[in-house]
């Protein structure tokens, strides 16, 4: 009998007209020791599913269907009572959640917090508990453990939070560990660093994992068997190589085929230079004191320079708080800064809003989160259409309407949907509109912020052949930002690697990529695209 | 990636109602309680509103000696009628007598106005109810029905205008506070602490040994300190939105500060001021109410609601004063606070969200 069996899960939300049924049927089972990853891309039902094993829905808004059994070492926990659930959360069944800052109650130490559990679980206090604190910090690798035990949330690093997450889950030992996406709100060579962790971790106590995550790297990392979750129901199930060498469902194979392909298009050597800048830096004081004087400062970019010509794509590429989308912003002259900043020649590091304004029709932005980048009371027509108003681009209704028509179709969405609002569209068509918006204006320039990061893998792939396109129509300069360097491979013709404000790195996309010169380079490289941990020293933890 | 509209689009007055919005609707109409009670309180309001014509001393119309007379709308000198006053009595026993020998009169269902003093009371003042007044009458012979009518009718309205041009003004200032931030922001919270810190009751008492509070008078008065209720919440969601990616790219595209913060910015805030507005509302009707209660608010003989309170309060042999006021408040409060929650809830994303 396996460990925990699930038999023909299903999930509901809400009443008659306005149910969503968000888990059709899903059954498996999950051996002591075993690795299950359950990939999918958002809306698969896999967190829902992993949320179900400990009934950690919102019931009674979430009903599971009268056929549905989940077993785990005997116990039935569909409808079991609270006592006999509260014993075996946390407990048998320890659970890892995405965002380590929303999982933590900031206002307890770590120390206190891992402290509760084995309280409740193990009845341990005093010193006791204390030494196994120290223990279980320990074991995740966190420096310092000993005094990190007084430590606050907010006092740690991304990566420290998840490990104080992953020692909480451990704390009691349990037979299955359940990983919802553990590692996506961390940087790429953390990410790395907690997956080899993970694995240690499960070799060690011989626990069940359950890892649910969106990333195809992840799964060919640590599972050995794999679940393909799409629309509530599991399309795909079987062993680790067999599912990623021989894929049997036609989703599986568009998911595995998603990954960003293509090279950068390379612009001719002498084409014109849209965006210059010249040692830009953006220091925001620090200051302390009654007379708030000016103690230091925090150095977000601090002296990058850089050129991006007609039709190229210059990629930058660090991880959170390096600066790469305060440069951003301050080449667009939306932030401000220090340094010189040239558009197609003229110098605007010293013009006023006014006088930017006609220049701002050439550059332009696309955020990264579609959700947020869309005013959500406007509809499509009057997002797309906010700049040509500005600018006074079209004379009259109709010529305004056929612009943003024409800018839609662009985009590869139907010209007919201008009338709706943006909650009615999916997040890669978000997106698309995001980049009409930036298009309809006919501009030079487009820094592309994060522009692939809040979507799913094949929308990914989807949004990166849609960028190259419009490129190569109409000889767009492009500044692609991002963490991602698959995408950042798939796009950018130069590269330039930042960290904490400066340049680690710079130069063509191929050399950066194939033979990286500086050891921090070298570290990224292996943890984004062989998600390999280095441990040179040269990255965080 | 295309998709194909079909989903007809409900309109408003030739605008498009957003999705959002319908589903407020809806989740408004679901609360019945809150969605009768505005109904309730309209219709109530819509029958005060016209109150001339539901208690006035005088009558609809006149058919006196072949001719139509309109009193309701037009002053009539009392030669008209066969007397020789500058204007018609038309209580008057024998202007009534004259009229009704040579044609008739309509009279409004309740033929008293608010100041109209009853003289043919056959008890002294303040009379019980009765088949002729039927909530009696106060300590000077008025009618009460018809001074609550009046009452009820100049509450809302200053009520109604005090929370509008309150809102207009805590909005502004919220959202140039919460949108440029920084020493503005600053300066603007400092100021705003000072000045509500300054005792609006006193200056009320001021006000009124220099001249004679009218309306206009309270109601600017009033409005120089409550327009502060609303910044709070306005500068919050400014200062929230004005980080949002879609604000950014708006500045972007070039769009101007004013145009960001009307159109971009202001929608966010709209939540948390509608939801504020029936609260802010009653806040001010009970203003006023004490006011008059305390004597510092509407001229003498004015109807108002807190004046026939502080009648009840000195005729507590009379207790029709004090019940039919306080009835009104609590019914009148209440409607609006049944309102109030069913807008708030209908706001609410996570009632919503299912």
């Amino acid at each position: 009998m396996a460990l925990l069996e699930v038999r023909d899960l299903t999930v509901t939300f809400g009443e008659g007209a306005r149910a969503v049924e968000a888990v059709k049927g899903v059954s498996f089972d999950l051996e002591r020791g075993e690795t299950l990853a359950i990939v999918g891309e958002s809306g698969s039902g896999k967190s829902v599913t992993a949320l179900s094993v400990l009934q950690l829905l919102p019931y009674p808004q979430a009903r599971h269907g009268a056929a549905s059994r989940i077993r785990f070492d005997g116990t039935d926990l569909v409808g079991a009572s609270h006592a006999v659930l509260q014993k075996i959360r946390g407990g048998r069944i320890a659970m890892v959640f995405q965002e380590p800052m929303t999982s933590l109650n900031p206002l307890h130490t770590v120390g206190r917090q891992i402290g509760e559990t084995l309280l409740l679980h193990k009845g341990l206090t005093g010193a006791a508990a204390h030494a196994r604190t120290v223990e279980l910090l320990t074991l995740v690798g966190l420096a310092d453990a000993a005094e990190r035990l007084d430590a606050y949330p907010h006092q740690l690093s991304g990566g420290q939070r998840q490990r104080v997450m992953i020692a909480m889950a451990l704390a009691t030992e349990p037979d299955i560990l359940i990983a919802d996406e553990p590692t996506t709100a961390v940087d790429v060579t953390i990410q790395a660093q907690l997956l080899k962790l993970l694995k240690e971790l499960q070799a060690r106590f011989g626990m069940a994992m359950l890892l649910i995550t969106h990333d195809l790297g992840i799964v060919r990392n640590m599972a050995r068997r794999v679940l393909v979750m799409t629309e509530g129901q599991v399309v795909e199930e079987g062993a680790m190589e067999q599912v990623f060498t021989d894929p049997q469902h036609p989703y599986t194979r568009r998911l595995l085929a998603a990954e960003p392909k293509g090279g950068a298009l390379s612009a001719p050597t002498d084409a014109a230079e849209v965006m210059r800048g010249e040692n830009v830096k953006v220091w925001f004081p620090i200051r302390r004191g009654v007379l708030r004087r000016t103690v230091g400062h925090v150095k977000a970019v601090d002296g990058v320079s850089l050129a991006v010509r007609e039709g190229q794509t210059v990629g930058v590429v660090g991880e959170s708080g390096s600066g790469k989308t305060t440069l951003g912003l301050a080449l667009l002259r939306l932030q401000r800064s220090e340094g010189r900043i040239a558009f197609v020649g003229r110098p605007i590091d010293r013009l006023g809003w006014r006088e930017l304004r006609p220049l701002r029709r050439e550059m332009q932005i696309v955020f990264q989160d579609p959700y947020g980048s869309l005013s959500p009371r406007l509809s499509i027509m009057g997002i797309v259409a906010e700049g040509l108003g500005v600018h006074g681009l079209a004379q009259s209704g109709a010529e305004r309407r056929q612009m943003v028509e024409a800018a839609l179709a662009e985009v590869g969405l139907d010209p007919a949907t201008a009338d709706r609002y943006p909650h009615e569209f999916s997040g890669g068509q978000r997106q698309r509109i995001a980049i009409a918006r930036a298009l309809v204006l006919k501009p030079r320039f487009v820094v592309l912020d994060e522009p692939t990061s809040a979507l799913d893998m094949s929308v990914q792939a989807q949004i990166v052949d849609l960028l190259r396109d419009l490129q190569s129509r109409h000889r767009l300069a492009y500044l692609f930002i991002s963490h991602d360097l698959k995408v950042v491979r798939a796009l950018a013709d130069q590269v330039i690697v930042m960290r904490d404000g400066k340049v680690v790195e710079a130069g063509p996309s191929a050399e950066i990529f194939d033979r990286p010169q500086m050891e921090y380079t070298k570290a990224l490289m292996a943890a984004a695209l062989r998600l390999e941990a280095v441990e040179s020293g040269v990255v965080r933890t | 990636m295309t998709t194909t509209v079909a989903a007809t689009t409900p309109t408003f007055l030739g605008r498009r109602i957003s999705p959002l919005t319908q589903r407020r609707l809806a989740s408004f109409r679901a609360n019945r309680r809150g969605f009768w009670s505005l109904w309730i309180f309209l219709a109530l309001f819509l029958v005060s509103l016209f109150a001339e014509f539901v208690a006035n001393d005088r009558p609809f119309l006149v058919k006196y000696d072949g001719a139509l007379y309109w009193p309701v709308f037009a002053d009539y000198p009392e030669s008209t009628f066969g007397g020789f006053l500058p204007r018609t009595d038309y209580r008057d026993p024998n202007i009534a007598e004259e009229i009704r020998s040579k044609g008739w009169m309509v009279w409004p269902l309740i033929p008293f106005s608010y100041d109209t003093i009853n003289y043919d009371l056959m008890v002294p003042a303040p009379a019980p109810p009765s088949a002729m007044n039927w909530l009696g009458t106060d300590d000077q012979g008025r009618d009460v029905v018809a001074r609550l009518i009046y009452g009820f009718r100049i509450s809302v309205l200053f009520g109604l205008t005090l929370t509008i041009a309150s809102s207009v003004i805590g909005i502004a200032a919220g959202a140039v506070q919460g949108y440029f931030g920084g020493l503005v922001d600053l300066l603007f919270q400092r100021f705003i602490e000072v000045w509500s810190g300054l005792p609006v009751l006193y200056l009320l008492i001021i006000l009124a040994s220099i001249v004679e509070p009218n309306f206009w008078w309270l109601l600017s008065l009033m409005l120089l300190f409550s327009w502060m209720a609303l910044v709070g919440v306005v500068r919050a969601e400014f200062l929230r939105a004005r980080n949002f990616d879609y604000v950014r790219a708006a500045r972007a595209l070039g769009v101007g500060d004013t145009v960001i913060m009307v159109r971009h910015v202001l929608p966010n805030a709209m939540v948390a001021t509608l939801t504020f507005m029936p609260f802010i509302l009653n806040g001010s009707i009970t203003t006023l109410t004490s006011l008059d209660f305390l004597g510092f608010g509407l001229p003498p003989g004015s109807a108002s609601l807190g004046e026939l309170l502080s009648q009840g309060k000195a005729n507590l042999q009379a207790p029709w004063l004090g019940l039919t006021a306080f009835a009104t408040l609590a019914l009148m409060l209440s409607l609006l606070i049944f309102v109030g929650e069913a807008v708030r809830d209908a706001f609410d994303p996570r009632r919503n969200a299912r």
